[in-house]
């Protein structure tokens, strides 16, 4: 049993989603979804846990052995990334039942199960794959299916969203598939392994370059580098409340991690950053990412979007983090990928629960918020102070290792743009805490409720965690420099 | 119970005490009692750790560690079992007081006053006994969030308005400056212990760690050196003991407390001699006393005046730290203590004035010490602390710094002080006056009988305030040896 444990990761959610069509019941539907979902967690944190004590799982599908079958190769960083998407999704679904019935037509909710599930399926298929086919494959499942999901939300404009993104993730993808298409067409095989044995040898030749700039504008698009990111404001504005914080915290990661194994696996670190000066250009990209999409953020009316644009900004810390091409930077860039999953996760699922009771994203709708749902926006309070860097939260230590990275190269301008743009959270994050706390509730409204608990635990559980991996750190940071030595210094 | 329990605990006691006043919030009286228990027993596990510590003991502990080789670590050291045991039995007072204020102002919200004031404190214990830099940062964030609900406390528009000042400035100074200068200081010496001679000896160039010695002096905002220093006057806009306790004593003295550690243990009293960045310190300082009292000088708002005396005050610690002389490092950790008891003893008098006729300027209170008379006596016992005259504790704290700036001939900070001196006498030395000398020429003399001296627990928390400042210049064996710790010798 133990050795198919990758495959199970990817044939689990993948058989459960067409069950779920047949399930009317929303309840059953959701009790199944959630049972599929922790049983992908545990297959992943046992991964984990092989992984750290005995090295990279190999698993050849249908027993054809690589490089002519498809491989699933499940090392430190993607059994890492395994344990983030899981761990998010079973978090976020005992959650959707209640938000779920308030957003969702009553008709669709099975289907909206169905969708969610052959999402998880595509983004674990993505992270455990060996095999650079498979994951285009993986890709398009788990972005169809996300297409699916953010058209579902009950704003009109939730179509013309997801539309947008259906283009851009389309040219994305296709992107990629041009870029893998080209490795093939270069090296004669598919399997990431054998890949980074055959690429370095062959890298200077403009096919592998083209390679490199298609698998790169298309990662991009899909992780919402700036300036490729116009889709993600819209997609997460509109989409359910448990989409959006489902894709929030996995999607875009997955995209990162897409990036991080072609370019330090497949290409290798020496060409990306000596041969190319791509270092300098990711690092261009990244930091007018971070101070364009703060900004942005301030000014936005809705709460949801004014989040959105602060996940831009976020993810461009990630890419900022692995453009350092030091252990110290890929270290901060792997550990913001988990410590902003739990951070947004928590303020998404948290603007869920107001969107419950409100009817409205709407800032200015949030008068006096604070003292009609207290828990949930002590939520926001905490999930912005760790947006913002405060010590004793996760994203103080994604910020103290992008920082000291900065400095050990010397970019000290960067290392300001890292600061400046903590403090252009503490704009926007203070922009929603003020109105919550400082304005008075409208008292024709009438009195609500706080959340229920069964939305408010799991926001609670989220964001508890951003204050438990900011203190104990050793699981987190444990894993992400060994991710960044493995990925820096080569294989294991 | 062993030391290192206890150093834990001064930071956990006030945690748990917020704990159960969140609990009984509904019961006001017996909220309050848990104030002053828990306040209590603060000081007295505080005060345990003096007889080892004026021994030579460093009681130390670890609490957690967030990142490798970076521990948050807590190690009990004499400037900070100064600044500790003035807080703690400040906290004493000022509860007591608050039970006064807050009850006769009718201030609504009361039970989230104690439970952040209980944070505040917490923080406050964190920062002091802090073993390392990082450690020290992290009770000081925590410090400005944990005080930010206090300064907004009224919910008016005035009071966001201010508490964006507040923040913005404190934020901005820790977030873009501090934090620069210790992850820089982590990079180039490998760890960020504090190390009697410092931790950064021969680690970079002189020019580099100029650079760096501005970037800490700028970045502790809560100093208030100026530019940096318009977060105090902003913060007035809190009830009164809010700005005795913390704005008077905890919040402000964290801030030259961290700097007086980061000049003392990080870059270490030999190393400064060396940087011609220290003499810029000292004329930043040096400015920012002269200009801070001829602002207050026009102040009729007496809080806008305290807070300015206040800045004056604090950069008499920075300047007489930077001076680099020892008996001058010695004045500088005395007026931590001296200043503290000095000035909450002001403020506590405002507030009282304030609860009992409701009047805030200075123009409105002729003749207020005839019906006044404890809390204006307790006023010019402060004042005189503030120009540093006998009986009160200021005279302790300027003498040393006075010496020590003769000592290493340093014309510039002796000037400052005694200019300052007289500027100080010159604006408050008209308040007592005005109090107890001047007819009221608005209320004809028989309503003066109307106004009466505010409730007992204000009374009687500055009267002991006021008592405290007497006390510190007749009896300062104990915070002198502390101080003269600091510089490895003995009084």
């Amino acid at each position: 049993m133990s050795s198919h444990l990758p495959a199970l990761q990817v044939v689990i959610p993948l058989i459960a989603s067409p069950t779920c069509v047949l399930l009317r019941d929303h309840r059953v539907v959701w009790g199944f979804a959630v049972l599929v979902n922790w049983c992908a967690l545990v297959i992943a944190a046992l991964m984990l846990d092989q992984v750290l004590a005995s090295g990279p799982i190999s698993y050849a599908i249908g027993s054809w052995a690589a490089p002519w079958g498809i491989e699933y190769r499940v090392d430190v960083l993607n059994a890492f990334l395994l344990l983030i998407v899981a761990g998010i999704g079973a978090i976020v679904l005992p959650y959707a039942r209640t938000s779920v019935i308030r957003e969702i037509p009553a008709d669709r909710i099975s289907l909206f199960y169905a969708a969610y599930l052959l999402c998880l399926t595509g983004l674990l298929g993505i992270i455990a794959t060996g095999d650079a086919f498979n994951l285009f494959v993986f890709l398009e499942i788990s972005s169809l299916s996300s297409y699916i999901l953010i058209s579902l939300g009950k704003d009109r404009r939730a179509l013309t969203a997801a539309f947008q993104y259906l283009i851009m993730g389309t040219v994305g993808a296709s992107f990629i598939l041009i870029g893998v298409g080209l490795l093939y067409m270069m090296t004669g095989t598919l399997n990431m392994v054998d890949l980074a044995s055959r690429v370095p040898q062959i890298a200077d030749t403009r096919t592998v370059r083209a390679a490199f700039a298609f698998l790169t504008v298309g990662a991009g698009i899909k992780l919402a580098l700036f300036p490729l990111h116009l889709w993600l404001p819209n997609a997460y504005a509109y989409a359910p409340s448990v989409v959006t914080a489902f894709l929030a915290a996995t999607a875009t990661k997955v995209a990162v991690y897409v990036l991080l194994r072609f370019f330090f696996t497949i290409f290798g670190a020496s060409f990306i950053f000596q041969t190319l000066p791509f270092g300098e250009i990711l690092m261009s990209l990244s930091v007018t990412g971070v101070l364009v999409a703060s900004t942005v953020a301030i000014f936005q009316e809705d709460v949801k979007r004014l989040f959105a644009y602060s996940s831009v900004a976020q993810i461009s810390y990630m890419v900022l983090g692995i453009s350092f091409a030091s252990i110290t930077g890929l270290t901060g860039g792997i550990i913001h990928l988990f410590n902003h999953a739990v951070m947004k996760g928590g303020l998404f699922l948290a603007i869920g629960c107001i969107f419950l009771r409100l009817g409205s994203t709407q800032i200015s709708d949030l008068k006096g918020l604070g003292r009609q749902m207290p828990w949930t926006m002590a939520a926001i309070v905490l999930g912005g102070l760790s947006l913002i860097g405060i010590p004793l939260t996760v994203g103080f230590i994604s910020k103290w290792y992008l920082i000291l990275a900065a400095i050990e190269r010397g970019w000290w301008p960067v290392a300001g743009v890292v600061l400046a743009g903590s403090l252009l959270a503490a704009i926007y994050i203070w922009r929603v805490l003020e109105v919550a706390y400082f304005k008075p509730w409208p008292t024709h409204k009438g009195s609500i409720a706080e959340a229920p608990l069964s939305m408010l635990i799991p926001t609670w559980i989220l964001i508890g965690l951003t204050l438990y991996f900011g203190i104990d750190t050793s699981l987190t940071l444990g894993v992400a420099d060994r991710a960044a030595e493995f990925l820096l210094g080569g294989q294991s | 119970m062993t030391h290192e329990l206890i150093t834990q605990l001064a930071v956990v006691i006030p945690l748990i005490g917020a704990l159960f006043m969140w609990v009984s919030h509904n019961q006001p009286n017996l909220r309050e009692a848990v104030t002053i228990v828990t306040a209590g027993l603060l000081f007295v596990s505080v005060a345990s750790l003096l007889p080892a510590v004026l021994t030579g003991a460093r009681p130390s502990a670890v609490l957690a560690e967030p990142l490798p080789n970076l521990p948050l670590a807590l190690e009990v050291e004499p400037l900070g079992m100064l600044f500790a045991v003035v807080a703690s039995f400040l906290w004493i007072v000022t509860s007591v007081y608050s039970i006064g204020y807050m009850r006769g102002n009718h201030e609504r919200h009361q039970t989230r006053y104690y439970i952040y004031f209980a944070i505040a404190l917490s923080s406050t214990m964190g920062v002091a006994f802090a073993g390392n830099m990082l450690t020290l940062f992290v009770f000081y964030e925590i410090l400005t969030l944990s005080t930010y609900p206090l300064v907004t406390h009224h919910g008016t528009d005035e009071a966001m308005r201010a508490g964006r000042t507040y923040l913005g400035l404190l934020l901005f100074t820790s977030i873009g400056l501090q934090l620069l200068a210790i992850l820089w200081t982590w990079q180039v010496a490998g760890t960020l212990d504090f190390a009697a001679g410092g931790i950064l000896n021969g680690k970079a160039s002189n020019t580099m760690m100029g650079v760096l010695l501005i970037l800490y002096v700028l970045g502790i905002g809560k100093a208030a050196i100026m530019p940096l220093h318009r977060w105090l006057p902003a913060a007035m806009v809190a009830p009164t003991p809010v700005s005795a306790l913390l704005h008077a004593v905890a919040v402000v003295k964290a801030g030259v407390f961290t700097v007086a550690k980061v000049l003392v243990y990080v870059f270490g009293l030999d190393l400064l001699r060396a940087l011609n960045a220290s003499a810029l310190v000292v004329y930043l300082a040096g400015f920012t006393i002269i200009a801070a009292s001829i602002i207050a000088l026009k102040q009729d708002n007496l809080k806008r005046l305290l807070a300015y005396s206040t800045i004056s005050q604090l950069s008499y610690i920075v300047m007489a730290a930077a001076v680099l002389a020892p008996l001058s490092v010695v004045g500088a950790a005395l007026h931590i203590a001296a200043h503290a008891f000095g000035k909450i003893t002001l403020f506590f008098a405002a507030g009282s004035i304030y609860t009992a006729t409701h009047k805030t300027e200075i123009s409105q209170l002729d003749g207020i010490g005839r019906s006044m008379p404890w809390t204006m006596g307790a006023f010019t016992i402060g004042a005189l602390s503030m120009v540093g005259v006998p009986p009160a504790a200021g005279f302790i704290s300027k003498w040393y710094m006075l010496l020590g700036a003769l000592e290493v001939e340093n014309v510039f900070a002796v000037g400052v002080i005694v200019v300052s001196t007289l500027l100080n006498a010159a604006y408050f030395l008209p308040i007592v006056y005005t109090g107890f000398f001047r007819t009221s020429k608005k209320e004809p003399s028989h309503s003066r009988t109307l106004v009466r001296e505010a409730p007992l627990p204000i009374v009687m928390a500055l009267t002991i305030s006021a008592l405290l400042t007497v006390l510190f210049f007749c009896f300062p064996d104990v915070p002198l040896t502390l101080a003269y710790q600091l510089i490895g010798d003995s009084p």
